[in-house]
């Protein structure tokens, strides 16, 4: 496939025209869709090549427009329902949680539910903590419910379409920072398998799991400790649940190193829930004590000396690598 | 006297119209006292042990499923409640599964896995009994919406309680529904009471019909004891809403002749007020009509109410002599079929 340089933005705008173009029963419902496409153009032109039946701006109703995805999806058609902000999933949990994630199992097995609800996780910029939260963990704790994070222009684009394709609730979670990030995304019917972890880097050191930005900063901590001739082996999960343990076992059998990286709250965190899956399915692998990287358990603050502190970054990788050689 | 030809056709159009109707509603009446006998029987079943977890009884409001899903056809959508055992009969649902999955049975609607509260069957348009208090509203919007996608000419009665009318997402709904001119009708089921607490300690205006201003669609409140009533004025906003008018809003009032739930030993309601509440009895207006102005024999609408209970005694015998599902079944149907979803992996 011819690969073209795109941001992730653009990249996913690609794979929502793409699948809109595709299959009629797609459309999209968000704030502030339509004019200018989006505050992180997200949905730019859809606008014109789609329509208002297709592209609706809603008012600002979260938890009726995650409703409303529920029901469409449930008639068979496939929303893609965008919160502004990931935090303002918080105000879609009853539709999410309660209908989206259990109506299949609730009716025995009578509905399905081919929505998509995706949304940025606005972090790092100083927006404080009520705009910058990671809450993937949440939805990860949710049976029903599919989570999904790309950490490329490329694999956004392929998950993208593979998300909205499924008939399965998908959450899908986007780095803002990720947003204007260049690199070659194949062009055409281009599709990353839900389910399905890469890996980003070789190594034979250490295993370290993330998705997202744990995977930039785990590949920026990887390029600093190569120099040492410590060999970072990242494994980019993409998809959260259902989690792709096959690949991640054989990473950590060759490595028997495990760092798990995630941007959430430490508590409850998505790296832990990593570590406690490879200690249930390979323990005599582990040759020290995993490690995990994660945001501290307070509110992300404004000031960018505080955040700083507050958020992983490259350096907590490099530590934590360091501290896992040294045992 | 002889009458003209177009007399004569006028006749006969005003007999085959009259004997059409007599029908029609007999038949309203005839689902109306099978609602009655399947949810008089609940509360005994609870307290001899079959019910799984807990049921909301109907009794008392039943003008209000059977009025407002009399004006839906086949392409149509309900939202209902936790106390949707009327909204699932008056789509002609089958009492066997509904008894089945009310106790939890492997050959209810949703095989044991919803219950009660989540009683489901998408081949009757009957989007699902659901266990969150204005939880398929915004659902409602939704389908309603999608249907218009599809070009499928569906409308959505969307139903809900008068506590629901509190629910943020009751406002969320509505006003998106305006918004959209989502061929949706609000039906309130304003029996009053949620749980404990009387709706005036809950709203300060009279009405819940009167909510519909705030979001631009017309409100009406009408005698939700009477099944006529309730028909008519449905009827009017189903015709709104498929002739793309968008949304409206029916507030029905009426009264719950039991307490809450099964599960609920007390009931604070003053004995009075079930009394006079009694006195309109939906069942009773209706046969009081259908005698008065069709000729009906009341012993053939008492046929029709022992059939009933005829039928609902053997909707529990076929509940009560099927198993419970199989234990190796609990992980199953989680997710939709999809590539990465392989036997015994749940994610």
């Amino acid at each position: 496939m011819r690969t073209v340089e795109m941001t992730m933005a653009e990249a996913l705008n690609q794979a929502l025209i793409e699948e809109m173009e595709r299959d009629d029963s797609v459309f999209v419902v968000g704030e502030d869709i339509c004019a200018g496409g989006g505050v992180f153009q997200v949905t730019a032109n859809c606008l014109d090549k789609f329509g208002r039946d297709r592209v609706v701006d809603s008012p600002i109703s979260e938890a009726a427009i995650a409703g409303l995805g529920v029901g469409a999806a449930i008639v068979g058609s496939r929303p893609v329902i965008e919160a502004q902000f990931s935090d303002f999933m918080t105000l879609m949990m009853d539709a999410l949680v309660n209908h989206a994630a259990k109506y299949r199992y609730m009716s025995g097995g009578q509905v399905s539910v081919p929505a998509v609800f995706r949304a940025p996780i606005s972090n790092g910029v100083g927006l404080a903590a009520q705009h910058s939260q990671s809450l993937e963990s949440w939805f990860v704790h949710t049976p029903g419910l599919i989570v999904v994070m790309p950490s490329n222009a490329a694999d956004a684009k392929g998950l993208l379409k593979s998300a909205i394709r499924d008939n399965n609730p998908v959450v899908f979670l986007e780095k803002r920072a990720l947003y204007s990030r260049r690199s070659p995304v194949p062009q055409g019917d281009y599709l990353v398998p839900l389910g399905s972890a890469d890996v980003k880097r070789e190594g034979h050191h250490v295993s370290v799991v993330t998705a997202g930005y744990g995977v930039t900063i785990s590949l920026q901590a990887a390029r600093l400790l190569a120099r040492e001739g410590i060999e970072v082996e990242v494994v980019d999960v993409r998809t959260l649940k259902p989690l792709d343990m096959s690949t991640i076992g054989t990473s950590v059998a060759k490595t028997g190193r495990l760092l798990a990286v995630s941007e959430g709250a430490r508590a409850g965190s998505f790296a832990s829930e990593v570590v406690a899956r490879v200690v249930d399915q390979q323990f005599s692998d582990l040759k020290a004590k995993p490690e995990r990287v994660t945001a501290a358990d307070v509110p992300i603050p404004c000031a960018d000396s505080l955040e700083r502190v507050v958020l992983p970054s490259a350096d907590d990788v490099v530590a934590a690598v360091r501290r896992l050689m040294s045992r | 006297m002889v009458l003209s030809m177009s007399d004569q056709r006028a006749d006969r159009e005003e007999r085959v119209t009259t004997s059409t109707l007599k029908t029609e509603r007999e038949e309203l009446y005839r689902t109306m006292v099978r609602i009655r006998a399947f949810d008089l029987r609940i509360s005994d079943l609870y307290t001899d042990g079959f019910v799984r977890g807990s049921a909301h009884p109907y009794v008392g409001m039943e003008a209000i499923a059977v009025g407002a899903i009399s004006t839906t056809g086949p392409q149509d959508y309900v939202t209902s409640t936790h106390r949707g055992h009327g909204h699932c009969i008056a789509r002609g649902m089958e009492m066997r599964e509904m008894m089945a999955e009310i106790m939890g049975r492997a050959t209810g609607y949703c095989r044991g896995r919803g219950g009660s509260m989540h009683i489901t069957s998408l081949r009757h348009g009957m989007l699902g009994a659901d266990g969150i208090v204005g939880g398929g509203l915004a659902i409602a919007v939704g389908a309603a919406y999608a249907g218009n996608l599809q070009r499928r000419g569906s409308v959505v009665l969307a139903f809900f309680g008068d506590g629901a009318s509190n629910e943020g997402s009751f406002h969320e709904s509505l006003n998106l529904a305006a918004v959209l001119a989502a061929p949706v009708v609000f039906i309130c089921e304003n029996n009053q009471w949620a749980l404990s607490t009387p709706v005036t300690a809950a709203m300060r205006v009279e009405t819940i019909a009167s909510r519909a201003d705030a979001y631009g669609m017309p409100g009406e409140q009408v005698d939700g004891n009477d099944v006529l009533a309730v028909q008519s004025a449905v009827s009017l906003a189903v015709a709104r809403a498929r002739n793309g008018e968008g949304p409206s809003l029916v507030e029905a009032k009426s009264y719950r002749m039991t307490p809450h739930s099964v599960f609920a030993t007390s009931d604070n309601r003053a004995p009075e007020e079930l009394q006079l509440w009694a006195t309109r009895d939906p069942i009773k207006r209706l046969a009081k009509h259908l005698v008065s102005e069709f000729g009906c024999r009341q012993d053939d609408l008492d046929r029709l109410a022992q059939n009933a209970e005829t039928e609902v005694a053997d909707a529990i015998e076929f509940a009560k002599s099927s198993p419970q599902p199989d234990p190796s079944e609990a992980l199953q149907d989680v997710y939709a079929p999809a590539p990465w979803l392989k036997e015994g992996v749940l994610a």
